[in-house]
């Protein structure tokens, strides 16, 4: 039994479609909302940083002087030069570290690994990034920090050396899944035509792979340094709490971000620490968003699209 | 001549500042295939994503002119999804969607609305065979569409095209990527088909067209060159030169 | 061309191409696995140090003598309150959001700064959450330092990855299947329904069950929006399993494992190895649930 081919053309809905639109605008409204919070973080930590940043707030002070004090009552300072160096060296250390490493583990990963290896090795990594960072403070406040002591005779083992190590750890996950990303995206026709030439898989990483993947490894180093500069309670527990310039690795110093954990809970809201506090909040996320934003450009281009 | 089904008055199509489609006039007759030939970026595509609106889609569009079914305009259809359910389009590249083969031709009467199982079960088997495919797979039925072969699948993708019975089937180039015993099993079932439902055939083969159409348009360069019936198209004088040298081989 | 022992034999340069892979290949090596076995060595360690203590009354006690002793219950429960809220705010709306930029968005400069502003804000340091948290949920709205607070602080902080793990998983289904339907007269949204979402719900899934160890473990979105020190809360019962109002400040694992090493003395070490020993297992186990989703679901592809 056939149905008639000359039924009327077309067979047009038979249930109203009430709901759709519903459901249309239902979607809608999560997408403009999400939009909105999106916006609403930048918006807002420069709105309660903004009577500050425009008023009593001495920029030049800010970025070039060593004295953060705070809460002092007869002059209070908000130098945060220590602060940033404290941030830049561990930022350094780690970095020194971890690049040369993750890049390492990318390209064995990549290039000189069975496929089995690789997948268990890319669980381990990420399983290795799934740790939080209160836990990695831990270990370089609990387990770190003895160890330290013990091999370099220093009288404390939270410092730039503990914190550098740790955000090693913390940032290698990041540099070695986007490093190997790089390494992937490099078109197969390279590797053939260098095999084919008779390069041994070193030359052919060195020489060919790491040239052409030139761009997303060093956005994947930026993402890196972007990881390790935002990092708050790890930094918090294992680099001490000295406000200071360090002049070595075995020094205590204090990062951004472990100020504003340390300070925010002891500050009058609305305030003027509170508010410099903002500041430095606000710091953080131009920081982060260069960052973010270069290694973008880096990989896509001005137009969008890929750079390999 | 048969009535005109479909009509093109003075039809521009442009993408930002590429023109597409440059003030086509053409008229397509009812139940007869209607062949389109033409070299690569001729607007052949555009031509088809009109008749159905899926011109929609496309980014930064602009559309001018007016095409009518039946002397309605498509660009003022109340409702552009019945609109769609009329018109049958078949891609170049086979698509099977990620259902079972049944749920691949039972998609659209779904989503028009029909439920009753009975129904849906002669619709399919119908369609399957309209496409030449149900005695390859009426086993076969719960089958993944995509683990047809390719073949199989572009005749899946005519079957799932007749399932919301519509009064016009496109094809779009779809001999391509199939083989030469399928695109003749294909061509049968066109030649079946046409008796009840208008055909536009799209294809860069121009022995197809020949060997199809009852009547054919020469497009090239967004612009319509000539339209005629294929013995016209296909002689030794047709109107334009041009035509006479791509169909013959010397440029396209 | 000569044909004797030449032609295939390795000559010197070939040798030293040789030897210099095989010495690249054994530092390559080494270098994954200085990266690799120490993580080994350190957890083990962990749990090793907080033997004494793991046991099932670890977690189901609350802490006593002032965290010197007891269990972790109260923490764990917090934990868990607040993951699950922060997740059924953040996870609708993220995916939905996901569906409207991906499938419904039409391509311009403002989509575009979009897609910018979500991928730049996963990145945005978790301190800074906690300084909006505080501004605009505790303050501004009026929650003051509670779960009700911390969840919303949490969600703000999961929404970006939400929404951009969404993405992927609708852009992974081929555009081909949506072309194919709106052609045979289904609308957008009968589209996403039947065909979209049922195939990019694994990836969406993975990416939500991900956010939830991130939630779980994070400290500083909830140090100052409703994690703290103490907070009294009954030992058994059904109270046990609903101590914390919306609008009540509470103890979560992550902050608790911060005061006990850095902020308490006398507390037992294993105490302290312990909550981290329990802190980790959880993050690990969801991790190792999203993984084995994934795993499954690549097996399974429909095309």
């Amino acid at each position: 039994m056939t149905p008639s081919l000359d039924r009327r053309a077309g067979l047009s809905r038979r249930f109203s479609r009430l709901g759709e639109p519903a459901v249309e605008w239902a979607i809608r409204l999560c997408g403009w909302s999400a939009i909105f919070f999106v916006f609403a973080i930048f918006f807002f930590v420069f709105r309660e940083a903004a009577p500050v940043l425009f008023g009593e707030l001495d920029l030049e002070e800010f970025f070039t002087s060593v004295n953060w004090r705070p809460d002092s009552t007869i002059r209070p300072q908000f130098g945060i030069l220590a602060l940033l160096a404290g941030t830049a060296s561990v930022t350094a250390l780690a970095m020194a570290i971890s690049v040369p490493a993750g890049f390492g583990a990318a390209i064995f990963i990549s290039e000189f690994c069975g496929p089995k290896a690789r997948e268990a090795l890319k669980i381990v990594i990420e399983l290795l990034a799934a740790i939080p960072s209160v836990v990695w403070g831990f270990i370089g406040y609990m387990v770190l920090n003895p160890v330290i002591i013990w091999t370099t005779g220093a009288p404390i083992g939270i410092n730039i050396l503990n914190g550098g190590i740790i955000l090693a750890l913390m940032s290698v996950p990041v540099i070695m899944s986007v490093g190997e990303d790089a390494l992937k995206a490099v078109p197969d026709a390279y590797r053939e035509a260098a095999l084919a030439l008779g390069a041994s898989r070193w030359q052919l990483t060195t020489r060919v792979l790491l040239p052409a993947a030139k761009n997303g490894l060093l956005a994947a180093a930026l993402l890196g340094v972007g990881r390790a500069v935002g990092e708050t309670m790890a930094v918090l527990m294992a680099t001490g709490h000295s406000v200071q310039i360090p002049h070595g690795v075995l020094d205590p110093v204090r990062t951004l971000t472990a100020t504003i954990a340390a300070e925010l809970g002891e500050t009058v809201v609305g305030g003027t620490h509170y508010r410099v506090l903002f500041v430095i909040g606000g710091l953080l996320m131009v920081m982060s968003l260069l960052v973010n934003l270069t290694a973008d450009l880096i990989v896509n281009g001005v137009r969008g699209r890929p750079n390999t | 001549m048969e009535a005109a089904h479909i009509v093109f008055h003075n039809v521009t199509v442009s993408y930002g500042s590429t023109i597409a489609l440059d003030a086509i006039s053409l008229e397509i007759p009812k139940h007869q295939i209607f062949g389109i030939i033409g070299p690569a970026s001729s607007g052949k595509t555009t031509l088809l994503k009109c008749i159905n609106r899926t011109i929609d889609f496309v980014p930064n569009v602009r559309v001018t002119g007016q095409v009518t079914i039946d002397g309605e305009d498509v660009f003022r259809v109340k409702n552009v999804c019945d609109l769609r359910r009329r018109i049958g389009m078949v891609f170049p590249l086979p698509v099977g969607l990620p259902l079972s083969v049944y749920d691949n031709v039972a998609y659209a009467p779904r989503m028009a609305g029909v439920h009753d199982r009975d129904e849906l079960d002669a619709l399919v088997e119908t369609c399957l065979r309209q496409a030449a495919l149900w005695d390859e797979v009426k086993d076969r039925l719960r089958l993944l569409g995509t683990r047809l072969s390719g073949g199989q699948q572009q005749r899946l993708t005519i079957a799932r095209a007749l399932s919301h019975r519509p009064e016009i089937l496109c094809l779009n180039r779809f001999s391509i990527a199939v083989d030469p015993v399928t695109t003749m099993k294909i061509e049968d079932v066109l030649v079946e088909l046409k008796r009840s439902i208008t055909i536009v055939v799209v294809t860069n083969l121009v022995q197809q067209a020949h060997r199809l159409a009852d009547r054919v348009a020469f497009l090239n360069r967004s612009r319509v060159i000539e339209v005629g019936p294929t013995e016209a198209i296909f002689s030794e004088h047709p109107a334009s030169q041009m035509t006479f040298d791509y169909v013959r081989g010397h440029f396209g | 061309m000569s044909l004797e022992a030449g032609l295939f034999t390795a000559g010197p340069i070939e040798r030293r191409k040789r030897r210099v892979e095989r010495v690249a290949h054994v530092i390559l090596l080494l270098t994954t696995a200085a990266l690799i076995l120490p993580l080994f060595a350190i957890v083990i360690y962990l749990v090793v140090k907080a033997w004494p203590v793991l046991s099932w009354s670890f977690l189901v006690e609350n802490p006593q003598h002032y965290m010197t002793a007891g269990g972790i219950w109260a923490p764990l429960v917090g934990t868990f309150y607040v993951v699950v809220l922060s997740l059924a705010i953040a996870a609708p709306i993220g995916v939905l959001a996901g569906v409207y930029l991906n499938e419904y968005a039409r391509e311009n400069w403002l989509t575009r700064l979009v897609n910018l502003a979500v991928v730049n804000l996963a990145g945005v340091p978790s301190i800074v959450h906690a300084l909006f948290g505080v501004g605009v949920f505790v303050m501004m709205a009026g929650f003051g330092r509670s779960v009700a607070a911390a969840s919303c602080t949490l969600a703000i902080m999961t929404l970006p990855v939400i929404i951009t793990s969404t993405r992927e998983a609708l852009a992974a289904v081929p555009f081909a299947f949506r072309e194919a339907c709106w052609n045979m007269g289904a609308s957008r949204w009968q589209t996403i329904r039947t065909i979209v979402l049922p195939n990019a719900i694994g990836g969406i899934l993975t990416g939500v069950i991900l956010q939830v160890s991130r939630a779980a473990g994070e400290t500083a979105p909830i140090l100052f929006t409703g994690a703290v020190f103490y907070v009294a809360v009954p030992d058994s019962g059904l109270a046990s399993f609903f101590p914390y109002g919306l609008r009540d400040p509470f103890m979560a694992l992550s902050y608790h494992l911060f005061t006990i090493a850095t902020q308490v003395t006398g507390v037992s070490e294993a105490l302290a190895y312990g909550t981290a020993v329990v802190l980790i297992a959880l993050v690990v186990t969801v991790n190792l649930v999203s993984i084995v989703l994934r795993v499954r679901l690549r097996s399974r592809r429909k095309w």
